[in-house]
């Protein structure tokens, strides 16, 4: 997979309030108009001096709601904080569609995986003093590194590990339907495998049905 | 196996788990809120279909609590949105804001009924869903499309997260508080220092602790970076369950060897109060290091510090004395709020030391903690310095970008409200 753009940087610990600040936590995510309004107050939390590092003083989104930006650079710990879905959504609606940071905080990276909204990757290095806000860069997830156009600098990659599967899926219902955990519709699903079933450890270890194991052993990588 | 990999071996169905591994887990309880509950739903429908039935009625929270007094047109709507869908599904456990079931902070609504309990497995909307570790359960905080999978299926694959114990000993000095011991921890730990992990806390000092200042501890394991904080039930927890009319409880015995990332030891008799400084919770400094900092505003609330011991500690202080600040007073759930009219410091009820005090009192709901619409009772507008009880000091978190929040535990805030700024309790004290 090759993902490629200009470069939006920001430091570290980048909450959740920062990426889509509480009080526009109320648009309808089902609505595709309002859902917009989450790409066009995205990152709208930064302070000022940090939004857009180097220099500080530029917004993900300066006018209507899409970004110039395609990747977003954070260094330790992206994400913390909140475990509202919509901070992924909104990058995502934005127009970014992948972040590269040193750590996340595991909501984020959970939801950024299983919602399929933006690809989280850990760079091996702290990025955000290296690679500059505008600079042209390359993803390239098999080889697990990322060029930056301006200066011919390889940053390397780590990888997706565990959850590799699920985002080469889109997400987590489209791993499950992959896998056969759920069916392709609801109603085949409702009658079948989620149905009501009693859990809470009375049926755990077993597949009840022969083709449907919920019980993989863990993502087999 | 510890206390954490053990309930989630049983609820997973395996005889041994190991940190790192990814399995699936059985789900006991989904908690959901106005906030995120309108998308969860709306993924629900279009994954399962419009007619999908969740997994399990009696399985599903509805506690609508973020953005609920407040005129906001969306928020109402999503408050709407989930009355809407627990009508549908005929939903038991929904607490409707438009009625007398409106309980409030859903974490702490969520204990008051009853549904914390050892051994359950929680997922939740929310990230203070780990406070409902205090009752020695596994509970984390997850997304919308996590939570949509558990609607439909009951099930969802989590990575068995390593453990950092905790260890608090010593006796309890009158002005600290477990806000206090928390705020040290993520002050030592960072507020990455415990990602993926769980916080284990135990020792004689956490025994001495009753339910509400246990839920304080495991509410901020978060704040660490933490998947989920824990406290192995004991009588305390077995009496907060028995009160409510829960009998009927899951023992869990360690087997083994119990394995741990890291041990941290505190003695709570050797600690001072606690302040965490904008605009990150792991900023700490003592409270009496921070009396050249005036306030504009105090908060005492949220599922942090707005529980009935953390209005008692603040009445303590504030009893028969005047604030010099603007301070206001949340309380979490309405059964908090009746317990300001029942219960009394020197024979004076909360409700009574809190208005000859010149607190303003609001109605339970998240609030002010996280900003919400800019009609939010206690909310920071403009470019005030607040001191609070909450658990975020990030930038814009309690409102406007330009305000600072500084964090404290009750007793501190109370003494800070009295003086105008940042104020040791222990001069209240002694």
């Amino acid at each position: 997979m090759i993902i490629k753009g200009l470069a939006y940087v920001v430091g570290d610990h980048v909450d959740t309030d920062q990426i889509i600040p509480a009080k526009h936590l109320v648009y309808r995510m089902d609505d595709p108009e309002e859902r917009a309004l989450y790409g066009k107050y995205a990152m709208s939390g930064v302070p000022d001096e940090s939004a857009g590092l180097p220099h500080g003083n530029q917004p993900l989104v300066s006018s209507g709601a899409k970004s110039d930006y395609t990747i977003i650079i954070g260094g330790r710990n992206f994400g913390c904080g909140s475990s509202r879905e919509h901070a992924p959504m909104a990058l995502a609606e934005a127009g970014i569609e992948a972040v590269i940071a040193q750590s996340y905080a595991r909501i984020f990276y959970r939801n950024s995986v299983d919602s399929g909204n933006v690809l989280p990757v850990e760079s091996e290095q702290n990025l955000c003093m290296e690679i500059f806000t505008g600079d042209e860069l390359e993803i390239n997830m098999d080889s697990k590194e990322m060029k930056n156009k301006r200066n011919g600098n390889i940053h390397s990659l780590k990888s997706m590990d565990t959850v590799a599967e699920i985002v080469s899926a889109g997400g987590l219902f489209g791993y499950a339907r992959e896998n056969e955990l759920i069916g392709d519709n609801g109603d085949e699903k409702d009658s079948t495998t989620a149905g009501r079933r009693h859990r809470a450890g009375s049926n755990a270890g077993s597949c009840e049905n022969s083709d449907r194991c919920w019980y993989p052993g863990g993502f087999a990588v | 196996m510890n206390f954490i990999e053990t309930v989630l071996a049983r609820r997973s169905g395996k005889a041994e788990l190991l940190p790192g591994e990814t399995v699936w887990i059985d789900v006991d309880t989904l908690l959901t809120h106005d906030v995120c509950g309108p998308g969860t739903i709306a993924i629900f429908q279009k994954e399962f279909g419009r007619d999908a039935r969740v997994w399990d009625r009696d399985r599903l929270v509805l506690m609508p609590d973020h953005y609920i007094f407040t005129e906001d047109a969306h928020a109402i709507r999503n408050r709407d949105i989930v009355r809407q869908f627990a009508i549908e599904q005929d939903l038991p456990h929904y607490y409707d804001d438009a009625s007398d079931r409106y309980r409030g902070v859903c974490h702490v609504g969520f204990a008051e009924e009853g549904f914390a309990r050892p051994g359950r497995v929680l997922f939740g909307t929310d990230s203070h869903t780990c406070t409902a570790g205090a009752f020695g359960q596994f509970a984390t905080g997850i997304g919308n499309t996590d939570a949509a999978f558990i609607m439909g299926t009951g099930r969802l694959w989590i990575k068995v997260p390593e453990t950092i114990r905790i260890i608090l000993h010593g006796e309890w000095p009158d002005h600290l508080m477990a806000k206090d011991v928390i705020l040290q921890i993520i002050g030592d730990l960072g507020v990455d220092g415990a990602t993926y992990c769980t916080l284990e806390f135990t020792g004689g000092a956490v025994a001495a602790l009753n339910m509400d200042e246990r839920m304080t501890l495991c509410n901020m394991a978060i704040e660490a970076g933490g998947k989920c904080g824990v406290i192995a039930p004991d009588e305390v927890t077995n009496e907060y369950l028995r009160q409510r009319g829960i009998t009927e409880l899951e023992e869990i015995y360690i087997n083994g060897d119990a394995n741990y990332k890291k041990v941290l030891v505190y003695d709570v008799s050797l600690m001072h109060a606690t302040v965490a400084k904008p605009f990150s919770p792991d900023l700490i400094a003592n409270a009496c290091d921070l009396d050249s900092i005036a306030l504009d505003q105090c908060y005492i609330g949220s599922c942090t510090g707005g529980k009935v011991a953390d209005f008692i500690a603040a009445a303590r202080i504030l009893n028969r004395r005047q604030v010099k600040t603007r301070t206001v007073a949340v309380p979490a759930t309405r059964e908090v709020e009746a317990a300001l009219k029942t219960e009394t410091v020197d024979g004076i009820s909360l409700c009574a030391i809190f208005k000859e005090a010149g607190v303003e009192i609001g109605q339970p709901s998240c609030a002010a903690c996280l900003g919400g619409p800019e009609d939010t009772f206690g909310r920071l507008n403009g470019a005030e310095v607040c001191l609070s009880t909450t658990n975020r000091n990030f930038p814009g978190r309690m409102g406007s970008p330009r305000s600072q929040t500084y964090l404290a535990s009750p007793l501190t805030v109370a003494a800070s409200a009295i003086t105008g700024r940042i104020t040791d309790p222990v001069m209240f004290l002694r």
